[in-house]
Order: C-alpha cells, then structure tokens, then sequence
C-alpha cells in the first residue's frame, strides 16, 4: 500500500468515527470541553501509533492462539503510560478524563487496527497507520468540542469567546447533543462521499 | 374561478421544461393547499377516502382554534386585563411567536422539499401552531425559532420528512428548548414575563411541599384560569377540539381514552398509597395533560398503528406522565417526557402486538389440524 494513501485513507474516507462508528463512547462522554478533547486525542494518536509498531514487530513471533492476550498487555501498559504522564503533568485536565484515559483499553479503534493492520503489515506502514487512525479519532473529537464548548459555554479553550448577548445552550453539555452533532458531521460527510451512501 | 384560471395559465411554467422548474414543489404545494388536486394513485392498494392529508391537517388546526383563542384571553387575564381588552393583548403576544415558527418551519420545509423533489404538504401547519401553545409566554422569540429549526431538521427531514419522524416534531422543539434554556422555560420567573408580573404556574405549585389544593380550584382548572402555556389551560376548549377531532375521526378516540384512563388510574394509586395529596382527575385538568391527551399523543405518525397497541401506548402514556410528575420533583411536568418516550416505544409496542397475533393464528391452524 502506498504510504500517503494509508496515511490520508483514516482521515476522512475510512475515517474510525464518523465511517466505521467506532470509539463513540468517548467522542461522546470527553468533547463538553476543547482542552479535555485534544488531550484525549493526543493521547489515542499515541497509544494507536505505538500499539500498532509494537505489534507489528511481535507479529512473527506472537502465536495466533494468544495474540488477544499479547495485544491486550501491550495496549494496557500504554495506556497505564499515557494515564501516569497526564496525572503527573496535567492534573486537571486527567481529573476530568476520569476514567476515559483508562478505558482507551477498551477503544474498538485500538485493538481493531492491530488486529485489521497490523499483524499483517510492516513496522512503519502499521505505525503509519496508527497515527493516522488516532488522528482521524482526534479530528472529530476536536470538531465536535468545538461546537459543544463554543455554544454550550460561549468559550474556546476556556476563553470567552462569545459576549454577554449570548445565552449557553445548556443542552450543548448533555452527551445527547454529541451524539447528533456526530450525526450531523456523518451527513456532511456523506454528501461529498457518495459511495459511502447505502441505498 | 379567476384564481384557479391563473393557476392553469401560469402551470407550465413551473411543470417539467418551464422555466421556472425548479421550484415545482412550492408550486404545487400552493396549488393543492388552494384546491383539492384531481390527480388519481395509479397504483398498489389504497384507501378511497374524501380526506386527503391536507384536509387532515385542516381539521386539527380548527380544532385547535378555542384552546388558542382561550389561551390568547388568558395571557391577557393575568396581565390583569379585562374583556376584549385581555384577548387583544394575548393576541399581541402570541402573535410574534406564531408568526416565528411558522416563518422558520414553513422556510425549511420548503427548502428541503425542493430540494429533493418531494411535495410539500400542510404537516407543518399543524406543528408550527402547535409550538407556540406548549410554551410559555413572553419566552424569547429567536428560542422559539431556534427550537422549531432543530425540531424540523433532526426530528422531521433526517428521517425523511413527513409521515417518517419517530418523534412528535412539536414535542420535540419543546424539549430542546426546555434542556436547553430551562431558565428561560420552566420556573417560577417566566410565565408572566408580561409587564413584570411572575407567579408559580399549578404544577410548581403542586409540586412544592405543603402545597393544598386551595392554590387552583377544579372549577378554575377546568376553565383554565389558571397561569400555564399558552394552549394548555383550559380543559374546556381543548375537550371542544377534541370532540371535532373525534367527530371527523381523524383522531384515534382509543388513544385519547386510554391516556385519560392511565393518568386516572396511576392518579388514583398515587392518591390511595399517599404519594400526593390530589385526586386522580386532579391531575387530568392542570399543566398540559389533556393537551398532550388530545393534540400530542393522538399524532397518526408516531403513535402506535394497531389497536390494541394503542390502547397500551396511550394508557402508558398516561400512566408515565402522572408518575413522572409525582414521584419526581426536578420535573413538575411529565407529559411531554412521557409522550416522547412512548413514541420511542411505539414501534416495539406493534410489534409485539403483530407478532402475538401471527401467533395466535399459527396455533389455531394446529388446533383445526
């Protein structure tokens, strides 16, 4: 496979979101705010990047039988990383990740690039691959975070962005609303794809 | 017949080839809404019936007619104006809102139907003037507008447009505006935002401890003297809507009956089991029980098909809203919760009634064998 095209493939077109509906537990649960949102998203692009090469490096020596169980110790100890790393520098914003830092474990995007990818592929195509998931991941993290913080608060980043003429939508801060502006990106994006359409 | 002279003369241009073909759906939504198309199904089964949806959606705007008109004087009661004075204030102030939703639905409809070709059709009549009667007085206009649009566009076209939303669209312009800007909506500051003047309406009151039944008389709820949304008041009107609704058979006298007997009977335990203070027909004559009963949960699209699942879903209905509004005290109102969420459960509710019946059948065939 081309390097570019695996690259470019999860950003939109095979995008794990918004195309394959996968990690929508926590796009839904971390996007109230921007900051929580990007962090969140650097830490999947890492722990996606990382799993991705590990794996592929094993993936000759790993027997098929136990793969589940190497995968699994290997996503954790990443994530146990990402999870000590963000309490030990950014305390604040790890207490409100709350437990969705430790339950990246269980991110569908995670393990199913390195079953789908990375057990067939090279380090570097897997390695690739992940960044670009965990990117692709981010995007609609941070798309949706800005819509939610932006209207829900009247703030970017904390900062106040719209004036006081501006009343908070509070059903912005309900995770319902994520859900629909997940939908609402879908429908954008279906309309400039139009072989994702189902008949 | 000039107008309907003008309209053959002016037809081609907007038919297939004109000129102006791209705007066929507003055409004809207009040529049909005027007069009774002749066009005939050519094909599949279908009912022969002098009522098409237009007139269909007619009849509910009549009959929603007294509860508007009464709503109207109300407002303008408790502005503490008198006679025709009070009408002609509440007019004023329900004016705007009416003129908002139906500007901001009626511009979306239209833009998605010609958009995809569809007809255009009077659905929207109905829930455009439903939207200003279930909110309260003097709530900001762009809420209003905001509501209707998200209510239209994610409860009405991403489904498919009329006839395939799973939720009631006017319930649901309510419940973004309430989650949304609850202080603006519910409360005790918003009801008469008119000159100044607030008051608790009958469900806060009843849901605040201590509250006695001297606070709103039956006698006044039943009229509807009592502060409220702008449709919801008075059982009487609505009850005068409900009977043309009955009368013409567009709506379904099972669901209508069976909400008021689930709101009764969960009325009735609260009341025996000592969770609540208030008879059981209490409940069916304050906040927007009968409305919902008579307007809302009637709704041939997202009400359940069959019969006896209409007699389930609305009895759940009921049941829901009565319970919702004892037993929890952040929501005073529970009818608009419990008719959403029923609509979310019609569909199950049919098919389980579809499903049971295929196989009550299926066992008589192995009887007779």
């Amino acid at each position: 496979m081309k390097l570019s095209k695996n690259f470019t493939n999860p950003l939109a077109a095979n995008n794990p979101i918004i195309v394959q509906i996968l990690g929508i537990c926590s796009a839904l649960a971390v996007t109230v705010k921007l900051e929580p949102a990007v962090v969140m998203g650097l830490s999947v692009i890492f722990v996606t990047a990382f799993s991705n090469l590990i794996m592929s490096l094993l993936r000759n020596g790993v027997p098929s039988r136990i793969r589940i169980i190497v995968q699994l110790v290997v996503i954790a100890t990443l994530v146990i990383v990402v999870d000590q790393v963000l309490k030990a520098f950014m305390y604040d914003v790890s207490k409100q990740l709350s437990v969705y830092v430790g339950l990246i474990i269980t991110n569908c995007i995670v393990m199913g690039r390195v079953e789908a990818f990375a057990l067939g592929n090279k380090p570097m195509d897997s390695f690739i691959d992940g960044i670009a998931n965990g990117i692709g991941y981010a995007l609609i993290l941070i798309i949706v975070a800005f819509f939610r913080e932006l209207f829900g608060s009247g703030t970017l980043f904390g900062i106040q962005v719209l004036g006081d003429w501006y009343t908070p939508n509070s059903l912005m801060l309900f995770p319902p609303m994520a859900l629909i502006i997940v939908g609402c990106i879908i429908w954008v994006h279906r309309s400039f794809n139009k072989d994702l359409q189902e008949k | 017949m000039g107008m309907r002279n003008f309209i053959d003369k002016i037809k081609p241009t907007f038919s297939k080839g004109g000129k102006l073909s791209f705007l066929h759906s507003t055409f004809e939504g207009f040529e049909t809404f005027l007069y009774v198309p002749n066009t005939v199904t050519k094909k599949g089964a279908h009912i022969r019936d002098c009522n098409d949806i237009k007139r269909v959606m007619i009849m509910v705007v009549l009959a929603l007619v007294p509860a508007l008109l009464f709503g109207m004087w109300n407002v303008g009661y408790f502005a503490g104006r008198v006679g025709f004075d009070a009408f002609w204030f509440g007019f004023l102030e329900v004016l705007p809102m009416i003129i908002v939703s139906y500007g901001v639905g009626l511009s979306i409809e239209f833009a998605f139907a010609q958009k995809r070709g569809h007809e255009i059709n009077e659905g929207f009549l109905v829930t455009g003037l439903l939207i200003p009667m279930i909110m309260p007085v003097g709530v900001p206009l762009w809420i209003v507008g905001l509501s209707t649009a998200f209510a239209v566009i994610i409860g009405k076209e991403v489904f498919g447009g009329t006839g395939m939303n799973v939720f009631n669209p006017a319930l649901l312009a309510r419940a973004f505006a309430f989650f949304a800007y609850t202080p603006q909506m519910s409360g005790e500051k918003v009801w008469y935002a008119v000159d100044g003047m607030t008051g608790a309406t009958a469900l806060d009151y009843m849901s605040q401890p201590g509250a006695t039944m001297e606070g709103f008389s039956v006698c006044d709820a039943f009229l509807g003297t009592i502060p409220g949304c702008v449709g919801e008041t008075s059982t009487l009107a609505i009850l005068l809507g409900a009977a043309l609704l009955l009368f013409t058979g567009v709506a379904s006298w099972r669901i209508m009956l069976s909400v008021f007997v689930g709101g009764l009977a969960f009325g009735y335990l609260f009341d025996i089991t000592g969770w609540t203070e208030y008879p059981a027909y209490y409940h069916l004559l304050v906040g927007g029980f009968a409305f919902g009963a008579v307007f809302m949960a009637t709704d041939p699209v997202t009400s359940a098909q069959t019969n006896t699942g209409k007699w389930i879903y609305g009895f759940m209905i009921g049941a829901l809203a009565v319970s919702v509004r004892v037993l929890n005290p952040a929501y005073p109102e529970g009818m608009m919760l419990a008719i959403l969420f029923m609509n979310a459960l019609a569909p199950l509710i049919d098919y389980f009634v579809v499903d049971r019946s295929i196989a009550r059948r299926k066992k008589l065939i192995k009887n007779v064998k």
